[in-house]
């Protein structure tokens, strides 16, 4: 009977006491603010909203544009670590709401595109938090266009991470040439599967069940 | 095979001259293979017969435990039902027949009464007139001395009549009416004494009763004690309907309990966090069933504490005065978590609202987020359900103990229905290698009917010739 009583008290604490790997979800979304493409934050609002109706308590979530230089944490929009109860995840996901609310608003287009600078500033604030889950929402049209003296020829590492880009839009040009508008996908798609991370597209915004 | 058939340059040849080979072998070793069959037979047969004993002495022996078990059930339970009745006589004995002499004394007096009032109330006989003497004076009377007077006499005789007759008529209304009022005075003490002996005689009927279940109950006590095969039948039968009965009761009550968690988990991640785990389980949903177990849990000790239950002998040994603060013990501590339990309803309906606003807002539904004017009624029901569900599971305490009490014969029923279908098992088992030894041996012989024909029918010459030998001498 003590025996019994011993092992179950052991297999109790082992179980109180095991490292679980953690189970939640980080998300970092990059809006692409340049030029033309401005006009289209308010879809980009709505998905952030439906990211927020999906995230739960200890999820992370953060916004931030893309400018010149997007490597910056002054480019992030918004910014939430949920908490552990589920009133305060609540009030955290109508302040976030109103924040991004307000810089729709307010937003100016940015002369240039620096998404590689923004998935390095992603990469590095989902890992800061050490989410379970790591997925980065890219709302642009995946053309970079670099200011003269900005370096981006790096490989980010993305072992572990889910790139999903969302409302690729077509340009003009692209409308010309199809082909440069598959080959931004594609070079997209080999950069990031190229460092370990899965690729994904998602242009139909009607059905965003899947994203999370 | 070709080996087989390149034996001889003829492969007929070769197979015929390899099947005689064997039969001549499986000829030669036939008693060997018989024998050899026959013990495997035997030896399984006998292996399977042992073990199908043994199982039948441990089904007997769990067939008397169990009969000891239900036996011993039956007893408690018939004591406790006779304790109870010899209460309810102790109760109706106290109550009816401890003021006996007071009603003894009231009979008495309501008949002493009686007996006064029909004393006075008896019919005196009138007075004799007083004119009768008169009329013999005048009957005595010289007709020819007193004729003048006797017309006189006759009328005052007549007046005196009149007037004694109306005396009398009055002095016998007056007697009258005073017997009636008299007898008006005796009825209601009949009436009362009616009433007191029908009290008496209905507490005589019950004790009358109570007395025949008793009876009843004693007889069936001491069938139980003296282990009768019919009150075994009856105990097993209850106890079947009590194991069914009180899982279904069971089954509802888990269906509260449920209802009761759903309640309280969602709010209780308010408490300990929405997303710690314990193991897989979350905190909030270990917290909540926990509460909800210490509830069952000071639910059973107030049923034991009461003595309505009797699952944890050392509560109903307590003394009384002990046992009485465990009530209210445990009744404050259950009372303390209901009201808990009707907070933590309120701050779900409460969490309810702030996610579904939420909800609304990010949806960009903002009309979503008024409240109804009616929502106040969900928000009671479900703080009345969570304050009244924990009194509610209380109850559980008493089917939990016939589920418990019944269980175990139930469970001894069944073993012992198995352990029957095993020994059944083991002995066609044993049989049936029995006859597969003897089913095998005959189909050892059926390649050998060339040899073993000859064989008889040598055997066969071989005793006609002993016979014809015998004959020849």
């Amino acid at each position: 009977m003590k025996n019994g009583c011993l092992i179950a008290l052991c297999v109790l604490l082992a179980a109180c006491s095991s490292e679980t790997a953690p189970r939640n979800t980080g998300v970092y979304m990059l809006l692409d603010t340049s030029g033309t493409y401005n006009e289209e934050l308010n879809k980009a609002e709505q998905i952030i909203r439906y990211t927020l109706s999906k995230l739960d308590a200890t999820d992370s979530f953060a916004v931030a544009r893309i400018d010149t230089g997007s490597f910056s944490e002054k480019d992030i929009v918004a910014k939430a670590s949920f908490d552990d109860r589920p009133s305060a995840v609540n009030r955290q996901k109508r302040l976030f709401a109103q924040q991004v609310s307000e810089f729709v608003d307010t937003a100016d287009p940015s002369p240039y595109t620096d998404i590689t600078g923004g998935l390095l500033q992603a990469v590095e604030f989902l890992n800061e938090k050490g989410t379970g889950n790591k997925t980065i929402l890219i709302f642009s049209d995946l053309k970079e266009d670099l200011e003269a003296g900005y370096v981006r020829d790096i490989d980010v590492e993305l072992e572990g991470f889910e790139v999903i880009a969302l409302n690729v839009t077509k340009l003009r040009s692209d409308n010309i040439d199809p082909r440069e508008y598959l080959g931004r996908l594609e070079e997209w798609q080999g950069r990031v599967e190229k460092t370990g991370g899965r690729w994904r597209v998602i242009n139909d915004l009607d059905g965003l069940d899947g994203l999370l | 095979m070709s080996f087989m058939l390149g034996i001889t340059p003829w492969p007929v040849a070769s197979a015929i001259l390899w099947i005689i080979l064997i039969v001549a072998a499986l000829y030669l070793i036939r008693n060997t293979a018989h024998n050899t069959i026959k013990a495997a037979a035997q030896g399984l047969h006998r292996s399977f017969k042992v073990a199908a004993k043994a199982v039948t002495r441990s089904e007997k022996k769990l067939e008397a435990r169990n009969r000891d078990v239900l036996l011993a059930a039956g007893r408690e339970a018939k004591e406790r039902i006779l304790e109870r009745e010899f209460d309810r006589i102790n109760e109706t004995v106290r109550k009816d027949l401890a003021n006996y002499s007071a009603l003894h004394r009231s009979l008495s007096e309501s008949i002493g009464r009686i007996e006064k009032d029909h004393q006075e109330a008896v019919d005196v006989p009138p007075d004799p007139p007083g004119w009768v003497k008169a009329v013999e004076a005048v009957a005595k009377m010289n007709a020819q001395e007193d004729r003048y007077s006797v017309g006189n006499i006759l009328s005052d005789i007549h007046k005196s009549l009149i007037k004694a007759h109306k005396e009398a008529m009055s002095a016998y209304h007056e007697a009258s009416a005073r017997r009636h009022k008299l007898l008006r005075h005796m009825r209601p003490d009949w009436r009362r004494i009616q009433q007191k002996l029908t009290q008496v005689g209905k507490s005589v009927d019950s004790l009358l009763g109570r007395s025949v279940t008793i009876d009843r109950l004693m007889q069936e006590y001491e069938d139980i004690v003296h282990g009768q095969d019919r009150a075994i039948s009856v105990l097993s039968s209850s106890s079947l309907v009590n194991f069914f009965v009180s899982a279904f009761v069971l089954c509802i009550a888990i269906g509260g309990a449920t209802i009761n968690f759903s309640l309280i988990a969602r709010p209780m991640a308010e408490m300990v966090g929405g997303t710690s785990l314990i193991g897989n389980f979350r905190t909030a949903d270990i917290a909540a069933l926990v509460i909800i177990l210490v509830e069952i849990s000071m639910g059973l000790f107030l049923m034991e504490s009461l003595r309505i239950t009797r699952l944890f002998p050392v509560i109903g040994a307590l003394p009384d005065k002990t046992r009485v603060r465990m009530i209210w013990i445990t009744f404050t501590i259950l009372f303390l978590l209901a009201s808990v339990e009707a907070g933590l309803a309120y701050m779900r309906e409460v969490l309810l609202h702030d996610e579904l606003a939420t909800s609304a807002l990010l949806r960009g539904d903002v009309g979503a987020t008024a409240t109804g004017e009616y929502m106040w009624i969900t928000t009671a029901a479900q703080m009345g359900m969570g304050f009244i569900l924990p009194f509610a599971l209380t109850f559980v305490a008493i089917p939990l103990e016939t589920f418990v009490h019944s269980l175990r014969t139930v469970v001894g029923l069944i073993a012992i229905s198995f352990l029957r279908a095993l020994s059944l098992m083991l002995r066609l088992l044993g049989n049936v290698f029995l006859y597969l030894g003897i089913l095998l041996k005959q189909i050892y012989d059926i390649p050998l009917f060339v040899p073993l024909w000859l064989e008889e029918r040598m055997a066969r010459s071989a005793d006609d010739d002993a016979v014809l030998g015998r004959v020849g001498r």
